[in-house]
């Protein structure tokens, strides 16, 4: 189980409205959750403090019997045992997709594995700017699968893709995810993808959480 | 006509390498640091690395030579320490040259780096690499095109330098005599022959690295999701 309460204050700038994200939730273990909520709603920056990529002001987040975050303790994302699917891929430009999923665990052959479940066995030697927007999410979950991490973390996956490819890509999210058994959580816009994914979800509003179904 | 004296050439291309190698290890974390900065005082400190662009040679040669003379505080006590002199020597030939080659060295890399994008580090950050880590195998593969154009224009700017190293070094032959100060003087003692030969040199110096410049500005990729 992924238990938090996370307390972050973000200060208004020229381009965005300022807002406090003040969530407190339990993820069960094998679980794959939504985030909801529209822009500046705080779904990202939930994302960024359980990476670890921002630090909460104030709360706690324990991952199993692992202690990430409280009053005293700040865990690095490089200690944090987390996925991220980034929203525009985050693919390393100079590295293979193999390369890339390899990346972590600098096994290739285990990297090689993921690339199969994901499809993209062929693509293995291609580098991100030769692959389609599709098929760099692909390789973008592959390689943070390689990790096998307790806490997959997804920020906006299938936003950057086209309609036909978002279909493929839900499908094969959840199948990942069942067999994987990874505790995922999910940030999207779309109240379609959640529907299609999600055994729970959270709708936040200026940082809260309103809705939980 | 005399024979040829390949001194200063070998002179010019021993100073471009040392300073080059300076440089390098002087400006990517000072790189770093300015990019990955977002206080105000960036600018003013940036700015005044980088004001070998623009001040006169002379000017910044005067001031060298002024604090490093063993008249100075500083240049009395490396004397008196270590024994060191720095004006009219190779080391502070060394020394002059960094400082006015720095901001060549130091604006490509810090353009270089404020142009990979923030989630790369993330990315590498959450798959469990540490920041050095990170940094030897996410940025500076991403920052090769920087690395070579700071080299190239540090290298070529070093062998043309002129005023700095008058006054810094002086004209002492196979020690400070480079050739931008040879062809000076031999054209002072009407030896056309022999500026005509490191003049040419250096044209198909600067000629080389402007060409390798202009291929490292192409970028041919094209990126099938866009």
């Amino acid at each position: 189980m992924t238990e938090f309460y996370l307390r972050k204050h973000r200060r208004a700038t020229p381009h965005y409205p300022g807002f406090t994200l003040e969530v407190e939730f339990a993820l069960m273990g094998g679980s794959f959750t939504g985030v909801l909520g529209p822009s500046g709603s705080g779904k990202t920056t939930l994302l960024r403090c359980l990476a670890g990529l921002e630090q909460a002001d104030e709360g706690f987040l324990r991952c199993g019997d692992e202690k990430w975050f409280d009053s005293s303790l700040h865990r690095p994302p490089q200690k944090r045992s987390v996925g991220m699917v980034f929203q525009d891929y985050a693919l390393f430009p100079h590295l293979s997709a193999l390369d890339n999923t390899a990346y972590a665990t600098g096994d290739r052959r285990d990297a090689a594995g993921w690339l199969e479940r994901v499809g993209l066995s062929k693509y293995a030697g291609q580098k991100p700017h030769e692959l389609s927007g599709g098929q760099k999410q692909r390789v973008a979950l592959a390689r943070a699968l390689a990790r096998r991490p307790k806490l997959l973390l997804l920020d906006e996956p299938l936003s950057a893709v086209d309609e036909d490819m978002r279909t493929d890509l839900a499908k094969l999210l959840a199948k990942i995810q069942r067999e994987t058994g990874v505790t995922t959580l999910l940030v999207t816009h779309s109240k379609a993808e959640m529907a299609s994914l999600c055994s729970e979800v959270l709708e936040l509003k200026d940082g809260k959480l309103v809705n939980r179904r | 006509m005399a024979p040829l004296d390949w001194q200063p050439l070998a002179l010019s291309l021993r100073l471009g390498l040392w300073v080059v190698g300076v440089l390098l290890v002087v400006c990517l974390p000072l790189a770093w640091l300015f990019a990955r900065s977002r206080g105000r005082w960036v600018l003013w400190v940036e700015s005044l690395f980088s004001l070998g662009l623009v001040l006169p040679p002379t000017v910044l040669g005067f001031y060298l030579l002024v604090f490093l003379s063993p008249l100075s505080p500083l240049g009395s006590w490396l004397e008196s320490s270590f024994g060191l002199r720095l004006v009219f020597s190779f080391p502070g030939l060394v020394l002059a040259s960094c400082v006015a080659g720095l901001p060549f060295m130091l604006a490509p890399l810090a353009a270089g780096i404020r142009g990979i994008p923030e989630a790369l580090l993330e990315a590498s950050w959450t798959l469990g690499k540490g920041r050095l880590e990170t940094f030897v195998r996410i940025v500076l593969p991403q920052l090769r095109p920087s690395l070579l154009a700071g080299a190239i224009t540090t290298f070529a700017h070093t062998l043309g330098e002129f005023g700095v190293v008058l006054m810094i070094g002086g004209s002492i032959p196979g020690v400070t005599k480079v050739i931008s100060i040879a062809i000076y003087e031999r054209t002072e003692a009407q030896d056309f022959a022999q500026v005509h030969v490191y003049a040419a040199v250096l044209l198909v110096v600067s000629y080389c690295g402007v060409v390798l410049l202009g291929k490292l500005g192409q970028r041919p990729r094209r990126d099938k999701s866009r």
